[in-house]
């Protein structure tokens, strides 16, 4: 396998769009979800797209190398609600390792696939980590301020249960994304060093994605990009970088204040846009790559791709279009 | 160019803090410590949280950088104490804005704290007193949770005393956490233990300077190393003499911080300056600090026997009414910037008689004090509901001074004195445009104009713009304001634009209001008038674009960004424009929704015509309030009700929510609000793919729909809400209007009492009540009158995100934007008698808080935007609609390209 932070230092890594825009496109109904195997399942099941790395692995691997074959160079694992706190919704807790290895073989499936036939492109898997349904550092309870609905350690053994599944089933890197309470994201660090530490195998290269929800510019859990950074920095991250929440316009202030502090690589893949009234992204991937490309211009970037309502058509845009800048160069950190 | 990232040490809360070579000594606040304050450990035993949340609060405001949070009691379960405490902490944005220092000599402690914060803490402390092994673990620990650590110089012999042994620790921590564990250096700290002097004991005499001289060494060893301690030990003989004590603290820290001390926990609310220190006393503590003249303990007696004479000058808690005690000018700035209005005619007097003239007392305490709510509102230190507060703080005090203001005038004019009259503050006029009726931003913006200084001209709703370019011209004011909410004011204000250049004025044009954009003003609006036309997005831009119009330096570069940015904006509309892909209509037509109508049988209604409902319960009606646009009003974004607990804007989201729940249960108790409805249902057919045919008791009406055409993926339908109709049988088709009647007399009543926070708290709820007796009404239709959804069971939160079947869209808005179809909703409905509502010329209803729409009850019907769409529909509809192609180009304009 190629070193990544090598390919890194030569060129923009491109990382895939959306996964739930795609699986929307194949309008599964609650039969589809549920496959043979949950034929019977006591409770609804559509709408967990992390099922369908079970269910449907073709599917899940046909949109992969949609992906793929817009240009790609790393692609998440379909795990973004994999973890048993996640899963709770769909009374599904006792899957969430399970899950965690299909999804992971769906995409290291697709992805050596594509290595294979042209191995001068080498694709890598990220293990996708997503934020969870409960959050540490706010309280759900209006009246109670201090309450918290789980806690540090429950929220480290769900993420340490995913890491593990991810590891086994053979991702390339953990990306731990969507971050909108950093104290989440901190459990998952926690629970990477741990799982690694413990086990004592080699540690996996990190990437570190937050989010900055509106126009404060702030994260959900109120904190500058800045206070961000520095609060998750102790990863030893590969990269740090922002996605969701915000289309590319108006997530191009954050990059460019990111690019200027981390002493890491750099990521962004922003929304299609913002939604329109209706929840939809209208954002045409011309547009959107039209953006992105003065980001690379401007030597922002290191990794970028897309978030929610991308396609692959946006990811193909955007890969064409940053194909002829230079990647972020690495800071010297002094000392 | 290749970035240099230097190796500071990086803390955070919900702010950063970095630590320079060039920032001064970091005050660690020392309050929150149940060790070292008597009341922070009684508030915490009697579970007293919330006041212990206002000893960290005044540690923060006392300029404390980081907050150092001790539980180490012997009666306290530390564990619990510390989470519990901290979780509250997180939700305190004005506290949780600094990083937290977590405190404990059991390590089990400090990890429960690390658990609870998000921010990068630093942990105080570890050390090798149990060996090395324990070290590396605990220190494994902080460095997973990304916790800079607090090294004390302790080792399995002890404390170090000397300054040897000091450095000798340190280096041997050093080596471990840099080597074995891979601490970053600039993330360790070290406390080299600050010892008590003056004891008497001899030994004790050099404690300072071995931590000074310590200090110095280590940071030449270990230069991206930090070095802290706790200050108050070194004058541990003295206390109950703060007087003492802090001439001692500030004399030691001089002395450590040019060693190199970086940090250290302090009462950051009592350091003396050290140039401020008598100097008799400063000489004392520098002998007993440095252990100079101190043989036979010398320098410790005499500083003993100084203490003895002097008295220790106690200093009193600060309690909240002590502002009171202030200068008539402190006194006013602090009701201006907390919004009280409790003393204000009675300061403004003061302040009356003191100033020479009254117009004094505006120009100078009064618009001081505005200044400072101008700048923390514009820095993001204060939100809209504080500063409307303070707008009304203001409008009282100058309501006490305005008959005196007039008085001199014209005593003025009687003995014709006044050779010059002075220039009053710059005016801003500012109306919502001829057709709209939609006024809470411009009041808002008003109230945030007049907060900066602005003389406001409010020409309030509805005004021609005749009667606006009069009253600018009669008033000589200095920028003009438009605002609108519904899309023909777009038009209305492209017409104002040119008049003004028609009528060479040269005042700057400002755009603002719901329907207004930035790209819209400047494609459409900007190239009109030249003399400036600048989109104001919201309230708080409001004030930096006035300032820059109204300062004649700023002023030409101001407009020539807006102009070059808007030249951009028009030329990147062009670009677009060419690339956007729609479909020819007669395609977007075939490409209509195929619903499954097999399966679907129309539902007749339970009644056909109209039904009125008169005066219904605001009660039940308030039941269906969505509270999220409420905030949004205020210029306060976020999800309700997360936005209450918000830790930015939760604390004034809870208080502007307390008020307005109060005004709306007077609202409801004392009746000052009437709700008005109408629903209708018919049977219709299809007449066309875009045509639906209503049957109504006299005479049938055509409606007509736009369809998408916006080019699609594969298998997405280009919607138009005919499709939701079933193609070839009969069908039902719904609609509604509600209003809320009554809220003049009481707007004016609040006007009066020149309180505006009240009044666009009433309008907003005014607005919000008429939503909900939409939603209300929608209920009953799906569950009763109309009866499709019988079995429907939702809540309040279901509702609000819209879970039901069916929709209820309003002409002129996405699904169907053409305003004149409004008509035909009315004349369906019963015409304006039924409920009172007023359709003007750019159909815009009143009264404001009014909602009408169409009900599709098909179970696949849905939300949508028709989005663009190009000349062969425009031919097609207007054909259609019996309009001229001008006609429908005016209604349809800002969905034509």
């Amino acid at each position: 396998m190629a070193d990544i932070k090598e390919v890194l230092k030569q060129r923009i890594l491109i990382i895939d769009g959306a996964m739930g825009t795609m699986i929307q496109r194949y309008k599964l109904e609650e039969e589809d979800y549920r496959g043979d195997r949950f034929k019977s399942w006591h409770k609804d099941v559509k709408g967990n797209n992390d099922l369908l790395s079970i269910t449907q692995p073709e599917i899940i691997i046909a949109i992969h190398k949609q992906y793929l074959e817009a240009g790609a160079d790393i692609i998440e694992t379909n795990t973004f609600s994999s973890t048993t706190i996640a899963q709770a919704d769909y009374d599904m807790q006792s899957l969430a390792y399970e899950l965690n290895v299909a999804s992971a073989n769906c995409a290291r499936t697709a992805a050596d696939e594509y290595t294979k036939n042209n191995p001068d492109k080498p694709r890598f898997v990220a293990g996708a980590i997503g934020p969870l349904n409960k959050t540490l550092s706010l309280s759900p309870d209006v009246n109670n301020p201090g309450y918290r609905a789980v806690t540090f350690d429950e929220v480290v053994a769900a993420y340490e249960e995913q890491v593990k599944g991810l590891v086994d089933g053979g991702v390339d890197i953990l990306l731990v994304e969507t971050i909108f309470d950093t104290l989440n994201a901190k459990a998952a660090i926690y629970a990477i060093k741990n799982f690694f530490g413990i086990n004592k195998i080699a540690e996996l290269p990190i990437m570190i994605s937050g989010t900055i929800t509106d126009a404060s510019g702030r994260t959900l859990s109120g904190q500058t990009l800045e206070a961000f950074y520095i609060s998750v920095v102790h990863a030893n991250p590969l990269s740090i970088g922002l996605n969701c929440a915000l289309g590319a316009s108006e997530m191009r202030p954050h990059i460019e204040e990111l690019s200027s502090i981390a002493k890491c690589f750099t990521s962004a893949y922003p929304n299609a846009g913002l939604p329109n009234a209706f929840g939809e992204y209208d954002e045409q991937p011309h547009e959107t790559a039209h953006i992105v490309e003065e980001w690379a211009k401007q030597g922002f970037l290191n990794i970028v791709g897309g978030c929610c309502g991308t396609t692959p058509d946006h990811i193909k845009h955007i890969a064409d279009e940053v194909r002829k800048y230079k990647p972020r160069e690495l800071p010297i950190t002094s000392s | 160019m290749t970035q240099h990232i230097q190796p500071y040490l990086r803390l955070s809360g919900l702010e950063p803090l970095i630590v320079r070579p060039e920032t001064n000594f970091v005050n660690v606040g020392e309050r929150t410590n149940v060790t070292g304050s008597k009341k922070f450990a009684r508030l915490i035993r009697e579970g007293l949280y919330e006041e212990a949340l206002s000893v960290a609060r005044q540690q923060v405001e006392s300029g404390a950088q980081v907050i150092d949070v001790n539980m180490d009691d012997a009666l306290l379960d530390g564990v619990t104490a510390m989470t519990t405490f901290l979780n509250l902490v997180q939700s305190e944005p004005d506290i949780a804005r600094i990083p937290i220092m977590i405190d404990s000599s059991k390590f089990e402690i400090i990890e429960a704290g690390l658990k609870c914060v998000q921010g990068k803490c630093i942990v105080n402390s570890i050390s090798m007193k149990e060996g090395e092994q324990k070290f590396i673990e605990q220190a494994i620990i902080c460095k997973n949770f990304g916790a800079a650590v607090i090294v004390m110089a302790f080792d399995e012999v002890g404390q170090a005393d000397t300054k040897e042994r000091k450095i000798e620790i340190c280096y041997r921590a050093y080596k471990i956490l840099t080597a074995q564990v891979g601490f970053a250096p600039e993330d360790i700290i070290f406390d080299p233990n600050i010892f008590a002097i003056a004891t008497g004991i001899e030994e004790h005499n050099n404690y300072a300077v071995d931590f000074i001289e310590a200090t110095r060494e280590i940071k030449k060893l270990m230069p991206l190393t930090k070095i802290s301690g706790g200050v108050s030990n070194v004058s541990f003989s003295f206390r109950g003499n703060d007087h003492v004590r802090e001439a001692i603290h500030s004399v030691f820290l001089f002395h450590a911080i040019k060693a190199g001390m970086d940090m250290g926990i302090v009462n950051a609310g009592q350091l003396v300056i050290y140039d401020e220190i008598e100097p008799n006393l400063k000489q004392l503590c520098e002998e007993v600090i440095l252990n100079k003249n101190n043989d036979d303990n010398g320098a410790t007696e005499r500083l003993i026997a100084f203490a003895e004479t002097v008295k220790a000058k106690g200093k009193e808690t600060v309690k909240d009414e002590s502002w009171r005690n202030e200068s008539v000018e402190k006194r006013m700035e602090h009701a201006l910037v907390h919004g009280i209005t409790e003393y204000i005619d009675t300061d403004t007097e003061e302040a009356r008689l003191k100033y020479p003239k009254p117009l004094d007392v505006i120009e100078g305490p009064l618009m001081a004090g505005m200044n400072i709510v101008g700048d923390l509102f514009g820095a993001g230190k204060m939100f809209l509901p504080q500063v409307v507060k303070s707008a009304r703080v203001m409008k009282k005090a100058v309501a006490v001074l305005t008959p005196y203001i007039e008085q001199e005038k014209a005593d003025r004019k009687l003995n014709n004195t006044n050779a010059v009259e002075e220039k009053g503050p710059a005016k801003i006029l500012l109306a919502t445009v001829k057709g709209d009726v939609h006024d809470i931003g411009k009041n808002i913006v008003g109230v945030v104009l007049g907060c900066n200084g602005y003389e406001i001209i409010d020409l309030g709703v509805m005004v021609s713009a005749d009667k606006i370019l009069t009253e600018a011209r009669k008033h000589n004011v200095d920028i003009i304001g438009l605002s609108g909410l519904i899309t023909p004011s777009l038009d209305e204000m492209v017409h104002i634009a040119r008049e003004m250049k028609r009528l060479k004025m040269n005042i700057p044009l400002l755009i603002g209001g719901a329907t207004t954009s930035r790209m819209h003003t400047a494609v459409k609006i900007a190239p009109e008038y030249e003399e400036g036309v600048v989109h104001v997005l919201d309230a708080s831009r409001s004030v930096t674009v006035a300032g820059s119009l109204l300062n004649k330096d700023q002023k030409i570069n101001f407009l020539s960004d807006i102009t070059s940015e808007y030249d951009k904006l028009k030329l990147d509309f062009g670009n677009k424009k060419s690339s956007k892909q729609l479909l020819p209509f007669e395609q977007a037509q075939k490409k209509n929704a195929s619903l499954n109508w097999k399966e679907y049988n129309p539902i007749t209604p339970k009644f056909t015509g109209t039904k009125e409902l008169e005066n219904y319960s605001l009660a039940e009606i308030a039941t269906y309030i969505d509270w999220q646009p409420f905030f949004i009003a205020w210029e306060m974004h976020g999800k309700f009700p997360a936005i209450l607990t918000d830790t930015v804007i939760g604390e004034e989201a809870s208080k502007l929510y307390k008020d307005a729940q109060q005004l709306l249960k007077q609202i409801i108790e004392e009746n000052w609000l009437t709700a008005k409805g109408v629903v209708g249902f018919w049977e219709v057919s299809k007449t066309a793919p875009d045509s639906i045919l209503v049957k109504h008791e006299n005479k049938n009406v055509h409606l007509e729909f736009l369809r998408q055409q916006i080019k699609k993926a594969e298998g997405q339908p280009n919607l138009s809400l005919a499709d939701f109709i079933h193609p070839n049988r009969i069908d039902y088709l719904g609609a509604f209007s509600v209003t809320i009647q009554g809220i003049e007399k009481h707007i004016k009543i609040f006007e009066e009492k020149l309180d505006d926070y009240n009044k666009i708290i009433l309008q907003a709820l005014a607005d919000r009540l008429a939503e909900a007796f939409a939603e209300l009404l929608h209920h009953k239709t799906r569950k009763e009158f109309w009866g499709y959804a019988i079995d429907e069971q939702l809540s309040t939160e279901q509702l609000i995100s819209e879970d039901y079947s069916g929709i209820r869209p309003a002409p002129g808005y996405p699904a169907c934007p053409d305003h004149t179809e409004k008509y035909k909703l009315f004349a369906l409905l019963g015409g304006e008698a039924a409920t009172g509502i007023h359709l003007t010329e750019s159909l815009a209803m009143y009264p404001a808080s009014s909602v009408c729409g169409w009900y599709f009850a098909n179970p696949e019907s849905k939300y949508f935007g028709v989005g663009k769409i190009e000349q062969d529909q425009l031919e097609d509809y207007a054909k259609r609609k019996g309009m001229s192609i001008e006609e429908a180009t005016k209604w349809l304009r800002p969905i034509l390209e």
